[in-house]
């Protein structure tokens, strides 16, 4: 019994072995032949599913593996001041133009938007459905109802923030909370506690069917425009990033094969797109 | 309540039909872990045994280092072994973040502590009688060690469980170092907070019960050694 014992832990421990070495002679293959390369991007394309059906394509194409890292914006751009990524896929204008400015980012390009809406319980408690969205919020900050924010610094915070300044509101009325979570996980949070929050369409949509409490309230502001801009990191400032697939990914984004394919993207699935495209118009 | 259902229904049919993502994540995290593991054990008990006995200067510094490491939040390694292989870290050029390796890596550190303390503990508890008849016999070190190790077997598998419990649960560590990568570092643990953010709420489920079917299945190989008599 013993033995055989034994024999089971060895059996496994060569195979965990065997299976550690493989992982990293391939990486060491990749390494040596550069074709591997870090997508840094945000919850909400990846949870869209768009990236698992543009990404293998372009691995196929360049030969590369991309690992993509899928982190609120805010994150995903720290990460690319540092290096530590090759391309950025996000949606926070201002704070990537600091980027691009400080020189870590070049070659940022206009991929598609599509567009923020603000929910809230069915029965619209603060009465925000007539208002547009900077009055909407000073409503709910004179109401005092509960209202969620992500408090992540992601592209959707960035954007919620950007909003409260405008509408001069602050957020020190005591239903507002702030989850520190990603898209889908505060809205599940604002759905279970009725409250407003803000969000952009993709999450919504891909959601909705688990969000019976919430209705959208507000939408079509010009202000809930949601760019999303595609970079490189900087090849130059940092040793180790991959300036050659970095920019091929940019370019790929921008060929009018990929943009068609993000045209028609979701329509299946939820009866409308949930990006447009705009690097060929 | 219709969740809950239609929730295990899906577990189940994914399960018998062998969903390939789940098998590749299964497997992964089967590798890893146990990697993770023998790993910790190979280093750990080792350790654990010096530390019970031999006297030697800065023992009970380490040893309480070494108790003190099994309340190591995992995040708290997570990031540590994050900022070691960042590319503008001190181990950045082997390019180890992003890999399985790197999940291993930080198991071992969440584990490690847990192994070493618990080796300790079972080996402090063996009766002073015992090592003092032993040691009569006049046995070689390694004679004297094995004996040891086989009084303090109990104890010792229960350290063994110990670690692995602690690296089959651990979510926050693997999920910063390894980046949840479909086909690459995507365990079940990191699969499941992923598939509930995206609302599959049945695939998490079905994820849920093939993490504990594995927890089930080690611990139980690892009872029945613990328990079976010892054969002289």
């Amino acid at each position: 019994m013993k033995k055989s014992l034994l024999a089971i832990c060895s059996i496994l421990f060569l195979t965990a072995c065997q299976a550690e070495g493989e992982t990293t002679d391939s990486n060491e293959a990749n390494q040596n032949e550069m074709d591997e390369m870090i997508l840094a991007t945000t919850t909400s394309t990846y949870d869209s599913g768009l990236l698992d059906e543009l990404v293998p394509q372009f691995e196929d194409e360049e030969n590369v593996n991309v690992k993509i890292i899928a982190v609120g914006t805010g994150q995903a751009l720290e990460m690319g001041e540092r290096g530590e990524a090759d391309s950025l896929l996000v949606h926070a204008p201002d704070a990537e133009k600091e980027l691009v400015e400080g020189g870590s980012a070049i070659n940022r390009q206009y991929v598609m938007y599509n567009d923020f809406v603000f929910l809230g319980p069915e029965e619209d408690p603060a009465n925000v459905s007539d208002l547009d969205i900077a009055e909407g919020f000073q409503a709910i900050h004179e109401a005092d109802v509960p209202f969620f924010s992500r408090g992540d610094d992601s592209g959707t915070h960035k954007k919620e923030r950007s909003i409260l300044e405008k509408a001069d509101v602050e957020t020190d009325f005591s239903n507002y909370e702030e989850s520190g979570q990603g898209m889908g996980d505060t809205l599940r949070i604002a759905a279970e506690r009725a409250g407003y929050i803000l969000t952009d369409r993709g999450t919504y949509l891909s959601l909705e069917e688990q969000l019976e409490t919430l209705d959208i309230v507000i939408e079509g502001d010009e202000v809930l425009e949601n760019p999303y801009h595609v970079m490189q990191v900087n090849p130059d400032e940092f040793d180790m990033v991959n300036g050659e697939k970095g920019e091929a990914f940019v370019e790929f984004l921008l060929t009018e094969e990929i943009q068609d394919i993000i045209e028609v993207f979701g329509t299946e699935e939820y009866g409308e797109p949930l990006f447009f495209p705009v690097a060929n118009e | 309540m219709e969740l809950i259902v239609s929730g295990l229904s899906e577990a189940f049919r994914m399960i018998i039909e062998l969903d390939r993502d789940i098998f590749d994540i299964t497997w992964l995290t089967l590798r890893v872990c146990i990697l993770a593991t023998l790993i910790s054990m190979i280093i750990g008990i080792p350790l654990g045994m010096l530390l019970a006995l031999k006297h030697f200067i800065g023992r009970r510094f380490l040893i309480v280092l070494a108790q003190a490491g099994m309340g190591l939040p995992p995040v708290v390694a997570g990031l540590w072994v994050t900022i070691f292989l960042w590319r503008s870290g001190p181990l950045g050029s082997i390019q180890w973040l992003f890999t399985p390796t790197a999940i291993v890596i930080a198991q071992v550190v969440v584990s490690l502590p847990i192994i070493i303390s618990l080796t300790y503990a079972a080996l402090q508890r063996l009766d002073p009688q015992l090592k003092k008849q032993l040691k009569a016999l006049g046995p070689t070190r390694l004679q004297y060690g094995w004996f040891l190790l086989r009084e303090a077997r109990f104890g010792i598998v229960a350290a063994v469980m110990a670690g692995l419990g602690r690296v089959l649960a651990e979510v926050g560590a693997a999920q910063m170092v390894g980046g949840n990568l479909l086909g690459d570092t995507r365990i079940l643990t990191t699969a499941m907070v992923m598939e509930v953010s995206r609302g599959n709420f049945d695939v998490a489920f079905a994820l849920s019960f093939i993490l504990m079917t594995i927890a089930f299945l080690i611990t139980f190989l690892l009872t029945y050694f613990q328990q079976r008599q010892v054969i002289r």
